[in-house]
């Protein structure tokens, strides 16, 4: 359980960190943002909505110190300020609204992501020498694309020109939201395309790195043991090789979670998908500072939550860490 | 084999940045008449919507996009190097600190951070853009090169240096470093392709300067001037295709550097021994 509870107490201070991160850029950055922000608005905002956002960034008279512990105490309420974009809504409602659809789309996207490449990556090592190399050339292309090219380059076929499938918003215009087949059936049919787009984009790094870790640990002893037993290749394949060859895997699979989701972020805006990565763009767009921390906030924490089940999932497959 | 093809590629590149746009000397961003024409004899790549010309616009927009890749990464790498070399070289409380800072910004979601350090930016010119991408993009080099270190610091040479009375700071930056060099190469390489993947994506957003062409920039125009709904595949295609084209580049000298260090990875054809 050491292990565990170091984890926990570095993902804690990283979180601590993130939200200190939070507190000090708009501080740091040249020309006090907020300030000009607040001077900018003054004439065609009413006074409410300053007053919050100075509330929002605990901007007052009082010292950095005291700004700070104010800023904490309201986080610990979930007090994250209100919207400028959406002005009077609190920026926590506009992420509750949006968090969902991106956790949906993001989460399921990564998990089909990494199941089919670890597998391929499998494959591909003990295939050595076949037909499927042919995949390492495409793998290494794939590795640095950028997500919203593929996006554009999938709206471009099997949106526009082969009109398979919509190219933007989560469902129809022509269903209404509820627990219906109808709409599950439109919220899925609209997630194909950013879905495939993170699946395609983020796949190659775990079938490359997964092949690489799998094809060294083919040569260890164990392995050759388990053959000249007489075992049966696809339990020498899974039990003994990759079962051994995952665990490297999921500490890389943990570290690439933070360019996955700046991918998502991308790839939601091409889209117009209604997640956080649109509601970002648009904070951003509208110079929304409240609504930009809190998706920054947000997005840093699911992230360390992420890492924290990757933490535990390597916990279950490797009995050493359990002493 | 791998690394030739993939040096090839980063100098062709290279080389269109530094000398393409002196050959061709047209302005990236004249307009004509001939708006959205496909690929021809006259313009080999096309026109965008107001007529500029794709092939000009890809060659000029190579060297922001790898001028700001390679400006970035080099910042990186410097602060890369003094925290990575310091701490593992130090060890003790202030490796432990630089780790966790270190392992902090390689954890946290560089991209999210990057656009909002951006929409902080009171005007975002090259040199802002390539910093705020520096700042957030060195962790993984300096969490390579303290691996290094730590190898690298109990060895005779370093040994030798430290009895014959040398200052820490010293050894670190002309007994190590010297020997640190390939590492940070390939570190610094990495670097660069994953600044020119965050520059793309921040122009793409009309987050970073729209005023000079970036292939980040073109990607942009092409989505806001419904290149897609359009059907003019030839607008978007090729500055993706680039970007794509230079991470290969980089990666097949990644691989094949691992491929010497590690034979088993070679794709060589072999008998089948496993029945």
């Amino acid at each position: 359980m050491r292990f565990l509870a170091r984890r926990l107490g570095f993902y804690l201070l990283t979180a601590w960190a993130a939200v200190t991160l939070n507190f000090l850029i708009p501080r740091l950055m040249p020309g006090d943002p907020v300030e000009l922000l607040v001077a900018r608005m003054k004439d065609n905002v009413d006074p409410a909505a300053i007053e919050a956002m100075r509330r929002a960034f605990g901007l007052s008279d009082a010292g950095l110190w005291q700004q700070y512990l104010d800023y904490l105490g309201n986080l610990a309420h979930g007090e994250l300020g209100r919207s400028i974009t959406f002005f009077p809504t609190e920026v926590s409602s506009v992420i509750a609204g949006s968090l969902p659809w991106t956790v949906g789309l993001v989460g399921v996207a990564t998990v089909i992501s990494y199941l089919i490449g670890t597998s391929l990556g499998v494959l591909m090592a003990w295939k050595r020498g076949t037909w499927l190399d042919g995949v390492l050339p495409a793998a290494t292309f794939m590795h640095a694309v950028p997500y919203f090219w593929v996006a554009l380059a999938l709206v471009f076929v099997f949106g526009v020109t082969l009109q398979w499938f919509p190219v933007s918003r989560a469902y129809g215009l022509d269903v209404t939201a509820g627990l219906t087949g109808e709409f599950a059936g439109s919220v899925l049919y609209h997630a194909v395309l950013p879905g495939v787009t993170i699946v395609v984009a983020s796949m190659a790094d775990r079938i490359l790195g997964m092949r690489n870790v799998m094809v060294t640990t083919l040569g260890e002893d164990y392995v050759v043991m388990a053959e000249a037993k007489g075992l049966t290749s696809r339990r020498v394949m899974w039990a003994y090789a990759a079962r051994n060859a995952i665990l490297p895997n999921i500490t890389s699979f943990a570290l690439s979670l933070g360019f996955v989701v700046g991918g998502s972020v991308l790839t939601e805006i091409v889209f117009s998908y209604p997640g956080i990565g649109s509601m970002l763009l648009k904070g951003v767009e509208n110079e929304d500072f409240p609504l930009m921390q809190g998706i920054f906030l947000v997005i840093s924490l699911a992230v360390l939550v992420a890492n924290f089940l990757a933490d535990l999932a390597y916990l279950i497959l490797d009995p050493r860490t359990k002493q | 084999m791998k690394i030739k093809a993939g040096v090839a590629i980063l100098a062709f590149f290279t080389l269109m940045a530094i000398a393409g746009p002196l050959l061709i000397g047209a302005d990236p961003a004249a307009t004509s008449n001939d708006g959205l024409q496909g690929p021809s004899s006259a313009h080999w790549l096309g026109t965008t919507q107001t007529g500029q010309d794709i092939l000009v616009q890809i060659v000029y927009g190579a060297r922001v996009s790898m001028g700001v890749g390679v400006l970035s990464a080099v910042i990186a790498t410097l602060l890369a190097v003094a925290v990575g070399l310091v701490g593992g070289y130090f060890g003790g409380a202030i490796d432990e600190t630089f780790s966790v800072l270190t392992n902090i910004f390689l954890v946290l979601p560089s991209l999210p951070l990057i656009i909002v350090l951006a929409g902080y930016l009171p005007q975002r010119g090259v040199a802002s853009v390539a910093v705020v991408i520096a700042v957030t993009g060195w962790a993984w080099g300096a969490r390579v090169l303290r691996a290094q270190t730590l190898s690298v610091r109990r060895r005779d040479f370093v040994e030798a240096a430290r009895a014959s009375g040398e200052r820490p700071l010293r050894i670190i930056f002309f007994e190590i470093l010297p020997v640190l060099l390939p590492v940070i190469a390939t570190s610094f390489l990495a670097t660069v392709v994953g600044a020119i993947l965050a520059e793309a994506g921040l122009s793409f957003l009309g987050l970073a300067d729209l005023s000079t062409v970036s292939w980040g920039s073109m990607l942009y125009f092409a989505q806001n001037g419904q290149a897609l709904l359009i059907g003019a595949w030839w607008w978007f295609i090729p500055p993706g295709l680039c970007i794509a084209l230079i991470g290969t580049g980089l990666a097949l000298v990644n691989f094949g550097i691992d491929e010497i260090a590690n034979p088993r990875l070679r794709t060589i054809k072999v008998r089948k021994a496993r029945a």
